[in-house]
């Protein structure tokens, strides 16, 4: 978005002043009236990583056009990129906050980048959401920074303890990667809920990326005889690890992180993935009409299934809409108190509360690879 | 499970041991290492796979098809990448090195258009047949893997030490030069010795789909850097040594993960190979040549 889209956003803009103008302030005392909010959106529209700011540009427009026809409340959105960059992330907010004037802001898209963006948003006592930010201690910033996205500490957990209630397991064995950030983290959050329900953990076996042979581990594991086998892995080396554990008689249920909830599991691994357990808050197949409608309005606009990174924006602008209806007017201290209080909030994700720390609070789906397709686990 | 590791690093190690045979017959000849060998050997595995996977064609046919292609793709490599540079004036006696890097590079981006990214399922129709021999599992394609590789090393070594044509390529390979003025023709002995060794790695490309039942476009590169370790630990230019070292390699590899810990899986293996080799510098069945060879 660096020529003609800026030029846009610039005419956007203005035809937002005009609004804004001919409005006159008329919006929050009169009852009836819509709610005018101008919010920002920070996003990577360039470079690499810009098919998550695509997703969610496209969740937020989704949501706008949808809660704009409603009319109890107008929003502009006024998009920015962040190329992914700390620096430019910053700047863009400072844009929006300081020239744009805008009542809370959504994202930015990395947890990097929410670690600069937030505090200088919260020092500005703007609300700030963030919409795919999974680190730790992202909401700690400060009383004005929210978030939608469920971290992985809450998803493995989940996952963890709806097996371990069907199965009734015990003794499990861990597996991971061990060159990768992701696939670590996510082991350390299975070591410790194992630890945490007293599960017996028979061995703890690693690999690298790219490796082709799993043999020796699988063998050792097998001989443990484990109930389950916690398996932390990117979907292109748990699909291998998958089908040569079946095929060598290895058949307990396999628990996995969010690394392996892709579609692509099962393309690779074809019945081998039978029985992979994956937690995800988002899950497009569910049988919820709000779900179906959206993927159906998603899909006609842009042509494709909406993913995890679409769905958790499209809700948080519902989310904002919500506590923008409930503050009565485009207040930034008025909508961060109301956005505080929202409970029970009822989106595509499902269920969804900000708990006392402004983190994400619900239920993520838990899913198995059942017939050739994910599943609702039960 | 000691038997079923020891299946597994066997096989393993015999695999090694192939795609290690290929770089050291080339560098028996040549005194280069072929650079493109992981990645004809990769080209073996897709050959392979098409043949077996998509074409539901037997295994037979999947070899005979590897064989056929990476042994063309080897005359290829001998006459555009290789013979062009021998012997030029000026030409450094590395030139034929960053040649075969270049081939590797070009390789691994023609299988990348080919066959796609990521990993490929390599489905052969008798996966799942296996042996219960006391508490151990053993599978058919362990076993077929296994007798693959024994006869191609056994045929190999028979090849080298029995036939005029093996003498022939050990006389060219002691010294170029007397081996021509000998009378044999040394240019017909490199490109058959290059041909040779890239359908060795088609045929190991074969095999590691068979055992992992995935290839993908960058199994070139790991499984290359394998066979290079192991030709120096086991001594370079040494038929004996490609073979020993695979073995030794795998199984090091397999029992560092069956009763130690899987993290130090390669770190011990090569910890192996240097202390063998602050021991033994010229490898494990390595002679001191350097003066006598150029």
């Amino acid at each position: 978005m660096k020529g003609p889209g800026k030029i846009l956003a610039v005419f956007f803009a203005m035809g937002v002043a005009l609004a804004m103008c001919l409005g006159t302030g008329g919006a929050d005392a009169a009852q009836g009236k819509p709610v005018e909010a101008k919010v920002g959106v920070i996003s990577i529209i360039t470079g690499q990583g810009a098919a998550y700011g695509e997703a969610i540009t496209n969740g937020f427009k989704l949501a706008r056009d949808e809660i704009n026809a409603k009319g109890a409340v107008r929003i502009n959105l006024v998009i920015e990129d962040s190329s992914g960059k700390q620096e430019q992330a910053l700047a863009a907010a400072q844009k929006l906050i300081n020239s744009e004037r805008v009542v809370a802001i959504l994202g930015p898209t990395l947890s990097t980048e929410m670690k600069v963006v937030g505090p200088e948003a919260n020092a500005s006592g703007v609300p700030i959401m963030g919409t795919s930010t999974t680190a730790q201690g992202i909401t700690q910033i400060g009383k004005f920074v929210f978030r939608n996205s469920l971290p992985e500490s809450q998803a493995i957990p989940a996952s963890i303890g709806k097996a371990v209630k069907k199965y009734g397991i015990k003794k499990v064995a861990l597996l991971y990667g061990n060159d990768d950030v992701f696939t670590k983290s996510g082991f350390d959050t299975m070591k410790k809920v194992a630890e945490d329900i007293k599960l017996k953990i028979l061995t703890i076996e690693t690999f690298q990326k790219g490796q082709a042979d799993y043999k020796a581990q699988l063998t050792k594991i097998k001989s443990l005889n484990p109930d389950a086998v916690f398996c932390s892995a990117l979907y292109e080396e748990g699909a291998v690890i998958l089908s040569q554990a079946r095929k060598m008689g290895i058949k307990v249920p396999f628990v996995g992180g969010n690394g392996f909830n892709s579609p692509k599991v099962i393309d690779i691994a074809k019945d081998a993935a039978e029985g992979l357990i994956v937690a995800t808050p988002w899950f497009a197949e569910k049988n919820d009409p709000k779900v179906k409608a959206f993927v159906a309005k998603y899909q006609k606009a842009y042509g494709k299934k909406p993913d995890q990174f679409a769905a958790q924006a499209y809700d948080a602008l519902y989310i904002m809409a919500e506590a923008l209806k409930k503050a009565g007017k485009a207040d930034r201290t008025a909508l961060r108190d109301a956005l505080a209080g929202v409970k029970n909030f009822n989106g595509v994700l499902g269920k969804f509360s900000f708990d006392a720390e402004r983190d994400v609070e619900m239920e993520p789906n838990v899913l198995v690879i059942k017939g050739g397709k994910f599943q609702l686990f039960q | 499970m000691f038997l079923e590791q020891l299946i597994n690093g066997i096989t393993l190690g015999s695999i090694y041991a192939i795609v290690a045979l290929g770089y050291t017959l080339v560098f028996g000849v040549l005194d280069i290492i072929n650079m493109a060998h992981g990645e004809i050997f990769m080209f073996g595995a897709f050959i392979g796979m098409l043949i077996v996977t998509k074409m539901n064609a037997p295994l037979g046919a999947a070899f005979l098809g590897a064989i056929l292609v990476t042994g063309a793709m080897g005359y290829l490599l001998e006459r555009f990448a290789l013979r062009p540079l021998r012997g030029k004036a000026g030409a450094s006696h590395l030139a034929p090195l960053i040649s075969t890097i270049g081939v590797s590079i070009l390789l691994e981006n023609v299988a990348h258009h080919l066959f796609g990214a990521g990993n490929q399922l390599f489905e052969t129709p008798f996966a799942e047949i296996k042996w219960q021999v006391g508490s151990a599992t053993v599978y058919l394609v362990q076993a077929i893997i296994l007798a693959v590789s024994v006869l191609l090393m056994a045929g190999l070594s028979a090849w080298l030490g029995r036939t005029r044509a093996g003498k022939a390529l050990r006389a060219t390979a002691e010294n170029l030069e007397t081996a021509g003025l000998l009378g044999i023709d040394t240019r017909r002995i490199i490109t058959a010795t290059v041909v040779i060794a890239s359908a060795m790695g088609g045929v190991a490309g074969v095999l590691v789909g068979l055992a992992f039942n995935y290839i993908n476009n960058q199994m070139g590169l790991a499984m290359g850097l394998k066979g290079l370790a192991i030709i120096i630990f086991g001594g370079m230019g040494s038929v004996a040594g490609a073979m020993a070292g695979g073995l030794i390699l795998g199984l090091s590899e397999t029992f560092v993960v069956a009763y130690g810990n899987s993290g130090y899986r390669d770190a011990i293996a090569f910890v192996t190979i240097i202390v063998v080799l602050l021991n033994k510098p010229q490898g494990l069945f390595g002679q001191a040549i350097p003066d006598a060879r150029r």
